[in-house]
């Protein structure tokens, strides 16, 4: 960990790949918590793979590799890819999911056909091209660094700015309508925002498996919180970890993309905050039903004891454990739940096999009972 | 709004989805201060007619004025209150936020809301009963309480119309009785309500003029003059299972 942390400090490549990659997980991950929460995880994964031509097409009629060059043609295919897509909904039968996929596929195939050919000319120029498949962080250069930030600062600002539209738009559109914002209009730049948050992250991750970097954050994030600014805040600062460990993982193993290295750290995030997060996860829920459970094992057994007591004449005459089973129905574990109601000064045992409710136990059966509305 | 004009004006409106009609040539004059239940059977174009009075409608042919002139110049006018099932209540934010988001109309663009709006928010929230969940996380509410947060919502709106789309829909009594209050508060205010409307047999009690819908206009006018055996009949057909209180 020492000498990693030095080199991320001091080692140049290091640092540039861990810089351009933060910066591309923060937006990626902001972004991608508003294409989550309004259900748009596949309209990422159409973007991406609709950018693949527009590179292809950038560098054919344009010669150059310069990445500002390269991420407007993206863009400009993933925008047409996005239109395309409204465009199908809104005139079509075809439903969004389908208008996605045949999007998402038309665009990568023309995409993989212009890269093949531009692959085949008999000049050196285009030797590269082929990372933006699957992400080849350990190209990023400091200008690369410096056209995500610039891009992803503009991102980042005009969500700080349209924060309220946007929330609007994502919770309820019709409202936001009838109170006269131009929702449609939100709506594609909200989508535009995320068509740039995911070009300037495909030299890194690649088209393949950018919409990663779009969704997992964010999935992960609104484990952890119900609150949208918290959301954005974690998503971005998950995305931003995730990219960092995955470029570096990349960057320091020969012949590791950094696309797949990238979603692999972003699915433990995923993984860990689904198993882990308070209310949520996994391990809350497993816990929170063996409690509720345990508590309603308790009370039944205290009920039970109680309706024993009623058919007595002496309340304080002990009950065999066995007819207690019977009573609960062959439930496992009533040796164990007359244990623990005794350590709560419940219960208490008669002679050697017997079991009774202490005064307070008694009490406490009366008050479940009323509470249960019913004298059973 | 003192004048005589109504406040809600529909004139020979018909939307249609694809090709089916949902609202054929409809003519309706809501006056204003008056609250009106729109009832019909499912599918007779009541949450259109809403809608299309909103403006989120495009409609086919025909025109909507509120209080004279077109919806897009009177929007501070109209308050707004959908089906509850129309968003996710699963949404990361809080009670009291989804009430504010009645101000950003008034807000305008990129501004935030402040403590001016957090306080008519409250207050909205303590009309409906609400005040104690103002930090509650929605998914926490039950169908009741939702409803009574896009109430408060519409209120902070201040408007003079409220269009409202069944909000007694699955509610609990408790909210259902809220609900009725503020119905009467707004009543008394001279504010003009109109509610999409399910149960027939409430609809005397709850409001004064109703509108009887299925696709075509049925009847509209005063409770006690159009709310008849005959016309809910050619609304519903034999399906409807109501009978009338005799008063």
């Amino acid at each position: 960990m020492g000498p990693l942390l030095h080199d991320l400090l001091f080692d140049y490549t290091l640092r540039t790949v861990a810089l351009g990659s933060a910066a591309l997980g923060a937006v990626s991950g902001t972004l991608g918590a508003f294409a989550v929460l309004r259900r748009q995880s596949l309209l990422g994964d159409a973007i991406s793979h609709a950018a693949l031509p527009g590179i292809a097409l950038a560098f054919l009629f344009t010669g150059s590799k310069a990445t500002l060059v390269l991420v407007i043609g993206a863009a400009l295919a993933g925008w047409v890819g996005t239109l395309l897509v409204m465009a199908v909904v809104n005139t079509t039968r075809v439903p969004e999911d389908s208008a996605l996929g045949i999007v998402l596929s038309v665009f990568f195939g023309l995409g993989l056909v212009v890269l093949t050919f531009v692959q085949r000319r008999p000049t050196a120029a285009q030797a590269g091209l082929d990372k933006f498949l699957f992400g080849q962080a350990a190209t990023l250069m400091m200008r690369d660094v410096a056209v995500i930030a610039a891009l992803g600062s503009v991102t980042l600002v005009a969500v700080a700015l349209f924060w309220k539209e946007f929330k609007l738009l994502s919770f309820d559109r019709e409202f936001g309508a009838s109170i006269g914002f131009p929702m449609r209009r939100i709506d594609i730049l909200l989508t535009s925002l995320l068509v740039v948050a995911i070009v300037i992250g495909l030299q890194t991750v690649g088209v393949v498996l950018m919409s990663a970097m779009v969704v997992a954050p964010a999935a992960a994030a609104r484990q952890w919180t119900d609150r949208l600014g918290l959301m954005v805040v974690l998503s971005a600062a998950f995305g931003a970890l995730a990219g960092v460990v995955g470029a570096l993982l990349s960057s320091t193993t020969r012949g590791v993309p950094t696309g797949p290295s990238i979603v692999l750290s972003v699915t433990a995030l995923v993984a860990v905050s689904m198993t882990l997060a308070p209310r949520r996860g996994l391990v809350w829920n497993a816990v929170r039903h063996r409690r509720n459970r345990r508590r309603i094992n308790t009370e039944a057994v205290l009920c039970d004891l109680y309706a024993l007591a009623a058919q007595h004449d002496d309340p304080g005459h002990g009950h065999a454990i066995a007819v207690l089973r019977a009573m609960a129905g062959g439930r496992a574990g009533v040796q164990r739940t007359l244990e623990v109601l005794e350590q709560r000064g419940l219960a208490r045992r008669v002679g050697s096999a017997g079991w009774a409710l202490t005064t307070t136990g008694r009490r406490e059966a009366v008050r479940i009972l009323a509470e249960r509305g019913t004298g059973r | 709004m003192t004048t005589a004009e109504p406040a809600i004006l529909v004139n020979d409106l018909t939307v249609a989805y694809r090709e089916q009609p949902v609202l054929w040539d409809v003519d309706l004059t809501v006056p204003s201060g008056i609250s009106m239940a729109i009832v019909g059977p499912n599918g007779s174009g009541k949450t259109t007619l809403i809608k299309s009075i909103l403006g989120l409608v495009q409609p086919a042919a025909g025109q909507v004025l509120i209080h004279g002139k077109p919806y897009r110049e009177q929007r501070r006018l109209v308050a707004y209150v959908p089906q509850r099932e129309t968003v996710d209540w699963d949404f990361p934010t809080s009670v009291l936020d989804v009430v504010m988001m009645g101000r950003y109309g008034n807000l305008g663009w990129i501004r935030r809301p402040g403590s001016k709006q957090r306080d008519l928010a409250l207050e909205a929230l303590r009309k409906v009963g609400m005040e104690l969940f103002a930090g509650r996380q929605i998914s926490q509410l039950s169908g009741g309480q939702q409803q009574r947060v896009f109430l408060a919502r519409a209120l902070v709106q201040d408007a003079s119309v409220f269009l409202m789309d069944e909000p007694f829909q699955g509610v609990d009594a408790k909210t259902e009785a809220a609900i009725v209050q503020v119905l009467r508060a707004l009543r008394g205010e001279g504010k003009t309500v109109v509610s999409v409307h399910h149960a027939l047999q409430t609809v005397p009690e709850y409001f004064d003029w109703v509108t009887i819908l299925n696709v075509r206009l049925i009847a509209s006018g005063r409770v006690s003059d159009v709310f008849t055996q005959d016309n809910l009949l050619q609304a519903y057909g034999g399906r409807v299972a109501f009978a009338r209180p005799e008063r």
